[in-house]
């Protein structure tokens, strides 16, 4: 099939970035957004042009690195995938493709589609972990933890740290990244001791960041490629609370 | 370091090799004993002056995350670096089915004896004993460090620990997190590693990539780094390096490796004089989705974990068109379970892998390209009931259905061996530490544990062994003994390599080619894998030798890499990669040609057992073919280490 792409080209993080044309041919619906993309960049090259920037890495909907806006909307029309897992056969002949970067003040755009997400690294940093250092744990199985107790930290686990969430909400918030990070750990019985305490450090972080606040929205589970659910932003909020009250954060602030 | 442009050699007969005797300094005593006394008997540093030493740490995988994160916490400065824009996205994230560990929670008579004999087993007996019994022991340990930092293994309603069985392994000893096993490990490791590096011992250098080691006084005492955002040239001091950069699946283009995977820290750490061991054994994994055209830019693994309840056939009439349910019974040939009937669907990766191979080779091959065979689950279904298999497989099943447009849960899945994983790597002794004192090596960047073939979960067992459990001792063990002199970055040694990387560089943007990276990249590839892929013989070996130099005469004459070196180019990043796939390739085909014998991943069609089974040579091939640079152009030596089998019995592997 044959797309219009209108593909958001922009030199560096202080250069002004404009949306280019480009008409591509013979693109096949088994392939992948990426592959598509490849396709764009193969025949820029052979033109002589710099091809389009964009982070992908294990182009099967894990590592979190692709994300791209494509017509509005972050990884696509298709709910529940990334950007790598999304497949032309979602496309028609002829539609009209528009690719952007992330847009969020804590995400400065590097390149093209390319953006710098290490503040969400720095809100891990700041509390998102157990402190257990190595060799000093005991028997797996001392501590037992309840089938849905430990399921449902795995569906807050599953978080990929793409920033779709930050791309799509209306203020910019990285709430429900922050809360599946403290919902994972917080549902554990490994991670009750510092459970309040790590909610109300990685929130001073997310704020620090420059994020926005939640205003129950719900972009954000909408255009999640792991379907997180909001209900993790309640807990985190509730934890904060509890947190703020004992004191936590404020020593270390 | 010289960049080999030309062709180099043209290979018509077997070049001649200098050879040598490797010693891998395995402690004395009881295969039981040896990892314990070894640790008392190892120095340790003075907590004080732990901080005094900095380390290098290339990688946060697995191996590199947990490596970095154990010697942070010990007061060790370290320094971490990847390629990716955060660590927690190392390739690791995409391991999927689940971690072995000896810990017989099921009684089913596991043990670390049973974990060891069958690693070395399934090994095809080219891996050093010492060291997989060492692995099978710390096996216990790491899913105790695991479960304490967080990682939401799967559960039994009791609360305890669930596992279940994989490729090669008659016991139930795989940890799992559904089917994100390598993603909730290596978040554990990262969690960690950030810990440290809020604490301030780790310094973190996301976007960097490792482009040459700098060797001084015979040790390993830096690393050239390019920064992917402004393209500058930096250069690091370390009193070690450990690299912990991945295997080099992608020298065959497609595989189900992540795009970013290569081989560039270990092939400039091999011409650093590095010994690099069996690069030849590489693993074919027998449960990916099959190619479906020409623009494929990578495979997609459906987890071996499948097998468990999966039922692999093909139709026993060639070229049968019906829909799958509409084959009866008889007319399905289930041909792992009527050849090994004791391991069934369960049989190691490289015997699935060629049975699958051969079918199709036979024209019994399923789906429009007939490049498959079905992976069926209509009887587990059954069983069991959708539920359960839902909770077991959800997501790959959803993958697989978003790829393939097919429901798995209605219609088989199509699947089909393809490159996965590396077994071959740079050498290590029983401290890990390569043939260059100060370079560590760990996970799949080393030769170690795996033999010939690796069984599955058991490569994120050896990352997180050797990341959190070893290394953090023999690193102390070295540098309590090894005299470092003061080293700067103004020293020569640096000055040059820093030098060989920027004149790379101008090269490659001073060539204005016509052909782009990738289409050089896919050409390789693509004779990797008819020449040394799942079958090899002295003929295609021979033939890919001289392929490969013309072809790589061909891409640095006529490669195009637009923009520039000052900021970030993707296609120059690809394009250093890609031409040290090539030299990579071809230390791959010959190794594979002097190794007249068939082992595991290696499969040398002139040498099989009458029914096709892979035909070892014990006699004259149990050893480790570690290769050292001797110049370009030049055959490299051969380093030999012997392997002894104490514990286990040479057999011919049998899994019927
Ligand atoms: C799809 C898939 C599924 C798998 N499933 C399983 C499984 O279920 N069980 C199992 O045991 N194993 C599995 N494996 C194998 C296993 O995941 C890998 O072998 C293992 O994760 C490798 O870990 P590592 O730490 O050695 O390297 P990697 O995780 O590959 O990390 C390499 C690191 O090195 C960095 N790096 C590389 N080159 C450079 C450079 N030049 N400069 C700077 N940094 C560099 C990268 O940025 C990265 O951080 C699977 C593999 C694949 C592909
Ligand atoms: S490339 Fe890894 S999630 Fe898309």
């Amino acid at each position: 099939m044959k797309l219009h792409l209108k593909v958001w080209r922009q030199k560096s993080g202080n250069r002004q970035g404009h949306l280019v044309d480009y008409e591509l041919d013979n693109v096949s619906p088994d392939e992948s957004f990426l592959e598509m993309m490849d396709l764009l960049n193969e025949k820029l090259i052979e033109k002589g042009e710099e091809p389009v920037a964009f982070d992908h890495d294990c182009r099967e909907g894990i590592c979190g690195s692709c994300g791209m806006v494509i017509n509005g909307i972050a990884h696509g029309p298709k709910a529940a995938v990334t950007t790598c897992q999304l497949h032309m056969r979602n496309f028609k002949d002829g539609d009209t493709v528009v690719v952007e970067p992330w847009r969020a003040s804590p995400f400065p755009i590097i390149k093209d589609l390319v953006v710098d997400r290490s503040a969400f690294d720095r809100i891990i940093q700041a509390g998102g972990y157990i402190s257990v250092s190595t060799g000093s744990a005991p028997d797996a199985n001392t501590l037992p933890v309840g089938k849905e107790q430990s399921d449902l930290a795995m569906d807050a686990a599953q978080c990929i740290a793409c920033g779709a969430c930050v791309a799509a909400c209306p203020n910019g918030s990285a709430m429900l990244f922050t809360a599946a990070k403290a919902a994972h750990l917080g549902l554990l019985p490994q991670g009750q001791p510092e459970r309040n305490r790590r909610a109300v450090l990685m929130i001073n972080q997310q704020d620090a960041e420059g994020f926005g606040g939640c205003t129950n929205i719900g972009e954000c589970e909408a255009v999640c490629p792991k379907s997180i659910s909001m209900d993790f932003i309640a807990r985190l909020n509730r934890d904060v609370l509890v947190g703020t009250i004992a004191g936590a954060g404020r020593v270390e602030a | 370091m010289a960049t080999e442009t030309s062709p180099a050699v043209t290979v018509t007969q077997m070049p001649t090799f200098t050879e040598a005797t490797l010693d891998p300094g395995v402690p004395p005593g009881p295969i039981e004993e040896k990892w314990e006394k070894h640790k008392f008997n190892m120095k340790l540093v003075n907590p004080a002056n732990k901080r005094k030493f900095t380390i290098l740490v290339l990688g946060t995988g697995l191996a590199g995350a947990s490596a970095a994160a154990s010697l942070g916490e010990l007061g060790y400065n370290v320094k971490s670096f990847c390629f990716q824009d955060s660590p927690r996205r190392a390739h690791s994230i995409a391991a999927q089915g689940g971690i072995n560990a000896a810990k017989n929670y099921r009684n089913d008579g596991d043990s670390v004896f049973r974990l060891f004999y069958d690693t070395i087993k399934g090994g095809d007996y080219r891996a050093r004993e010492a060291n997989v019994y060492r692995l099978a022991q710390i096996s216990t340990n790491i899913i105790d460090q695991c479960v304490a930092q967080g990682v939401p293994f799967a559960r039994e309603y009791g609360g305890l620990l669930d596992t279940r069985s994989f490729g090669g392994a008659q016991v139930s000893r795989t940890f799992y997190a559904r089917g994100q096993t390598g993603q909730q490990l290596l978040l554990g490791a990262y969690q960690a590693l950030s810990r440290q590096i809020a604490a301030k011992t780790v310094e973190m250098h996301p976007r960097t990539e490792m482009l040459d080691l700098v060797v001084i006084d015979g040790r390993a005492r830096g690393v050239v780094i390019r920064d992917l955002i402004t393209g500058k040239i930096e250069t690091y001091v370390g009193d070690a390096v450990v690299m912990a950069t991945g295997g080099y699946s992608n020298v065959y283009y497609l595989s189900t490796n992540a795009k970013g995977c290569n081989a560039s820290a270990i092939w400039r750490a091999y011409k650093k004089g590095a010994y690099l061991a069996n690069p030849c054994f590489t693993q074919i994994h027998p449960t990916c989705i099959p190619v479906a055209g020409e623009s494929q830019s990578k495979l997609t693994l459906m987890s071996e974990s499948l097998r468990n309840d999966g039922r692999i056939w093909v139709p026993r009439k060639a070229d049968d068109k019906r829909n799958p349910n509409d084959i009866p019974e008889g007319e399905r040939n289930y041909y792992l379970e009527e050849r090994y009937p004791a391991f069934g669907n369960l049989v190691p990766r490289d015997v699935a892998s060629r049975a699958a191979k051969a079918v199709v080779d036979s024209g019994y091959g399923v789906g429009e390209l007939k490049n498959g065979v079905y992976l069926d689950f209509s009887t587990a279904i059954k069983r069991l009931g959708e539920h359960v298999i839902k909770d077991r497989y959800g997501n790959l099943f959803d993958m697989y259905a978003n790829i393939t447009g097919e429901d798995p849960y209605k219609v088989p899945m199509r699947i089909y061996p393809a490159l996965h994983y590396t077994m071959g790597g740079l050498w290590v002794d029983y401290n890990l530490m390569s043939s260059i004192p100060g370079l560590f090596v760990l996970g799949e960047a080393n030769f170690s544990d795996h033999g010939a073939n690796r069984l599955g979960a058991s490569a994120l067992m050896q990352g997180l062994s050797d990341g959190y459990f070893v290394l953090p001792y023999t690193m102390g063990n070295y540098l309590a003994q090894a005299t470092l002199g003061k080293v700067t970055t103004d020293d020569p040694a640096f000055k040059e390599a820093q030098y060989t990387v920027d004149d790379q560089v101008k090269r490659f943007l001073a060539i204005k080619g016509t052909r782009t990276v990738d289409s050089f990249h896919r050409e390789l590839g693509k004779l990797m894998w008819d020449d040394c892929g799942m079958g090899r013989t002295a003929e295609s070996l021979q033939h890919a030798l001289t392929k490969i130099p013309q072809l790589r005469a061909e891409f640095w004459a006529n490669v195009n890499v637009p923009g520039g070196g000052n900021d970030l180019n993707q296609e120059l990043e690809k394009a250093g990669r890609v031409a040290d796939f090539f030299e990579l390739a071809e230390l791959i085909c010959l190794d594979a040609l002097h190794r007249n014998e068939s082992c595991g991943g290696h499969f040398r069609e002139e040498f099989q057992t009458p029914d096709g089974e892979a035909l070892r040579d014990d006699e004259n091939y149990a050893y480790v073919a570690a290769w050292q640079y001797a110049g370009a152009g030049v055959s490299p030596i051969l380093n030999k280490e012997p392997l002894k089998f104490d514990y286990v019995k040479l057999s011919q592997r049998s899994y019927k």
